[in-house]
């Protein structure tokens, strides 16, 4: 199926690829979130995993150890911000700013050497007759893992979140830190687990730009992506199933635009690159507003510090 | 005497600067229902800390059963029966009934049969529940259900009572209780935290008496006077406030019709509200907590504006205008929430006088601040209203409920409004600071203001009001005189008992 120069299959297949550094990045932000934690740090906990994932895959020659390597550094990102605000009662706002400040420098030092450099390749999953269906194949079912790692990632999130134990004390945490302390659960633990957790899942996102979308390193080749992550953890109301339609739909427009450009419509590529970012937003503030409930989904305890009182 | 199930031996514990607990001793029997009395700070609070496992004692023990009992955490005294229900709940809004209730428990069957299991319970205590409603949805007294439906599907052998009728209507205090001795004749002891003296004689097997963190008197309650329970607790005689006889002069506030809705996803929309208030009337408004208390303060103070028309000072239509075009006519308002509303707590004192009192004392001129005069008018307000403080520079958040509630409610006084509005003027302050404060708003009456109360604090406006409405859901019924009014009269109009039934009502 074709419309003008662009193929819709490939463009679908595109989107699935463009969207999901974004959506694993949202996914552990929604669950810091949800835990009462605000990280701001999330871009440069991304640049991050990028960095160290692209270094270990080159070095290695596995992808699957670079992916690995970027979890565990955008993890030990994590434990730094995680230190600050949780034991020594930092200001979340301004730990989380300077966290990525610190990611994108501390990444760009460590990556000198590997500029232009190509990693290896990470092999597209066979899913045998499923990608010989025409259009859904292509469009589906050609994917690299890591695309369906992380659709079943928000699943196993949206279920934590709704159906087990471990997930109702994590939102209880969130909603009301004095509450679950007076009930004898440990606010602190949670948070720290919560906050390793979305460093691990923004270090996936990162690698994911390095290793599979670009592939290559430069320095600062997150470009705000993180940031669009945070928004869309806030415009999806903290849902995960929504969370994923949001980083669809930005995957999208990026895919879209690029062709546009590419197919030479006679508008300034300026206006094109900032397109994704405008109209993501807006999708999302016109879902999310209006409705007072909409709000509702807002963890009470939100970048509030916690102090035991006693 | 009945078997002793719970023994305390001499607990002590200190917090820096502070003593909260020496060496105080007394024993619960099994299903006993022991009142433990107290002034705000008296310790009551660190006390059953203790009990239920949130804070270690630095001497003494306890013993549960003939067993040492030293719980390093909540949990542990769950396992060992001992529940508790919270003055400031310990329940989350956004989530459910069903989950709240898990969250309280040491081992939770699967929602769907927990849903189950609190229908039973509710039913069989007449607190009636629905597990899947949104806690955030509830009343007070519906959340206080919520918490003692929790601590019951435990079974627990001693249930800890933190305050729990604050927050309740009287019909509403009855039913609970009731099912209060249902568990006290089920053999489950009760330890009932209170400074209320009517309910803990009509309820309470044994009383004891805190005050400055020692015990002072364990009795039985049933056997003294409130005024002989009131000077153990307090430690000194109290004069009830006077309420000089004075002619009420013309209508200064008027609200009409006025409905709007809150700003709050979980607050209550006023609805149809009228009254107006005349010169050197007190009116009191009763409620339970969430009926529309906070949003009728924010539309009096301007935070809420409404059409022009609908609320009238001295003639004037102020409905749009904000607070301090409000102040400058001579309305002005202490709401509820000391830190962080009435008072901005990491500010000083002198510049907290500064936010209300810039444009009736003309503290300010052409956007430069005159400090001498400000801190002048500080220092009047700590003067005349006995705030205990090392001075002005003081922040607001170092001082105790009961001193910044006097220089709040002071400050907004000093102003010399012509109508003056406040919110639970003496909630969570000692007694001696709340009979100071409803003596100067009286004494403020009696100069010619009119003053609008809003309080939970039946008694509190039983003492100050001439006249006497509530809010039930966001409406306010008609005013009557206070006089005569009888304490069920006022339950009705508060709304009575909020959907509550009788045990087994329905299970048929």
């Amino acid at each position: 199926m074709m419309i003008g120069s662009i193929n819709i299959a490939v463009l679908l297949a595109a989107l699935m690829v463009a969207a999901t550094p974004i959506l694993l990045a949202a996914i552990g932000e929604l669950v810091v979130e949800k835990a009462g934690v605000l990280n701001l740090g999330v871009e440069g906990m991304m640049i991050m995993g990028a960095c160290v994932g692209f270094i270990i895959a080159i070095n290695t020659g596995s992808p699957l150890m670079g992916f690995i390597g970027a979890a565990l550094g955008g993890m030990a990102l994590s434990l730094l911000f995680a230190l600050l605000t949780q034991a020594l009662m930092t200001n979340q706002v301004a730990s989380g700013l300077a966290l990525t400040l610190f990611g994108l420098g501390l990444s760009a030092l460590l990556g000198q050497k590997y500029v232009g450099l190509t990693p290896p390749r990470t092999p597209k999953l066979d899913l045998g007759p499923l990608s010989e269906i025409p259009f859904l194949g292509r469009a589906l079912f050609s994917h690299d893992i890591m695309v369906y790692l992380t659709i079943a990632l928000v699943a196993a999130v949206w279920w934590f979140l709704k159906y087990t134990r471990g997930g109702m004390i994590l939102r209880a945490v969130g909603e009301n830190h004095d509450a679950a302390h007076a009930l004898g659960y440990h606010v602190k633990r949670v948070r720290v687990l919560a906050i390793m957790f979305g460093g691990a899942c923004a270090g996936l996102g990162g690698a994911y730009l390095s290793l599979i979308r670009v592939p290559q390193w430069t320095e600062g080749m997150t470009v705000g992506i993180g940031w669009i992550a945070l928004a869309l953890v806030v415009f999806a109301s903290w849902r995960p199933w929504r969370a994923m339609a949001g980083a669809y739909l930005f995957g999208g427009i990026v895919v879209l635009q690029l062709n546009l450009q590419a197919a030479g419509v006679k508008i300034p590529v300026e206006y094109l690159s900032m397109s994704p970012y405008l109209i993501t937003i807006a999708v999302l503030v016109f879902i999310s507003s209006g409705k007072a409930r909409g709000s509702l989904n807002a963890p009470g305890s939100l970048n509030r510090p916690f102090h035991a009182s006693n | 005497m009945r078997k002793p199930l719970l023994c305390l031996k001499g607990l002590t514990k200190a917090y820096p600067g502070v003593l909260a607990n020496d060496d105080v001793s007394f024993e619960i029997g099994e299903g006993q229902v022991h009142a433990l009395l107290g002034e705000n700070g008296a310790g009551k609070s660190t006390l059953v800390k203790m009990i239920y496992g949130l804070v270690k004692p630095d001497q003494g023990e306890m013993i549960l059963r003939g067993q040492p009992y030293a719980p390093s955490q909540p949990s542990e005294a769950r396992r060992n029966g001992v529940a508790m229900v919270f003055q400031h709940f310990s329940l989350f809004d956004a989530l459910d009934v069903a989950e709240n209730v898990a969250l309280g428990m040491e081992n939770p069957p699967p929602l769907r049969d927990l849903a189950q299991r609190i229908r039973d319970v509710s039913e069989e205590y007449g607190l009636p529940l629905d597990p899947t409603r949104l806690v955030g949805d509830l009343s007070a007294g519906e959340r206080q259900r919520v918490e003692i439906v929790r601590c019951l599907l435990q079974d627990p052998k001693l249930l800890i009572m933190d305050e729990p009728t604050s927050v309740l209507t009287p019909q509403e205090v009855d039913v609970l209780f009731k099912t209060l001795r249902q568990l006290s004749a089920e053999g489950t002891a009760i330890l009932y935290i209170s400074h209320k003296l009517d309910e803990i004689r009509a309820l309470c097997d044994e009383a004891t008496i805190l005050r400055g963190g020692r015990k002072i008197a364990t009795c039985d309650p049933r056997e003294k006077s409130s005024r002989e329970l009131a000077e153990l607790m307090v430690g000194q005689i109290l004069t009830p406030p006077e309420k000089p006889d004075r002619p009420l002069g013309d209508v200064v506030l008027q609200v009409d019709k006025l409905s709007l809705a809150s700003n709050n996803p979980f607050g209550t929309s006023l609805k149809n509200i009228s009254f107006s208030l005349r010169s050197g009337e007190v009116l009191g408004i009763a409620g339970v907590a969430g009926n529309g208390q906070d949003e009728l303060l924010l539309m009096l103070s301007g935070e809420l504006t409404a059409p022009a028309e609908q609320v009238r000072l001295k003639g004037n239509a102020i409905g749009n205008l904000g607070p301090n075009a409000r102040r400058s006519l001579g309305l002005v308002a202490a709401p509820e929430e000391r830190l962080g509303h009435a008072a901005a707590p990491d500010m000083s004192l002198t510049e907290n006088a500064l936010l209300s009192a810039a444009e009736r004392k003309k503290l300010t001129k052409y956007g430069f601040i005159n400090w001498r005069a400000t801190d002048a008018f500080a220092q009047e307000v700590i003067a005349r209203f006995d705030v205990r403080t090392p001075g002005s520079h003081v922040l607001a958040r170092a001082l105790s409920g009961g001193n910044l509630q006097k220089y709040v409610i002071g400050r907004e006084i000093e102003l010399n409004p012509d109508v003056i509005v406040v919110n639970q003027p003496t909630w969570g302050v000692d007694a001696a600071a709340a009979a100071f404060i409803r003596q100067a708003l009286l004494d403020l009456a009696g100069k010619g203001a009119a003053v609008l109360v809003i309080s939970q604090d039946l008694d509190e406006l039983l003492e100050v009001a001439d006249s006497f409405a509530a809010l039930n859901e966001g409406r306010l019924t008609p005013v009557r005189p206070a006089k005569g009014l009888s304490v069920d009269e006022i339950g009705l109009m508060m709304g009575g008992a909020h959907d509550m039934h009788p045990a087994h009502e329905g299970s048929a």
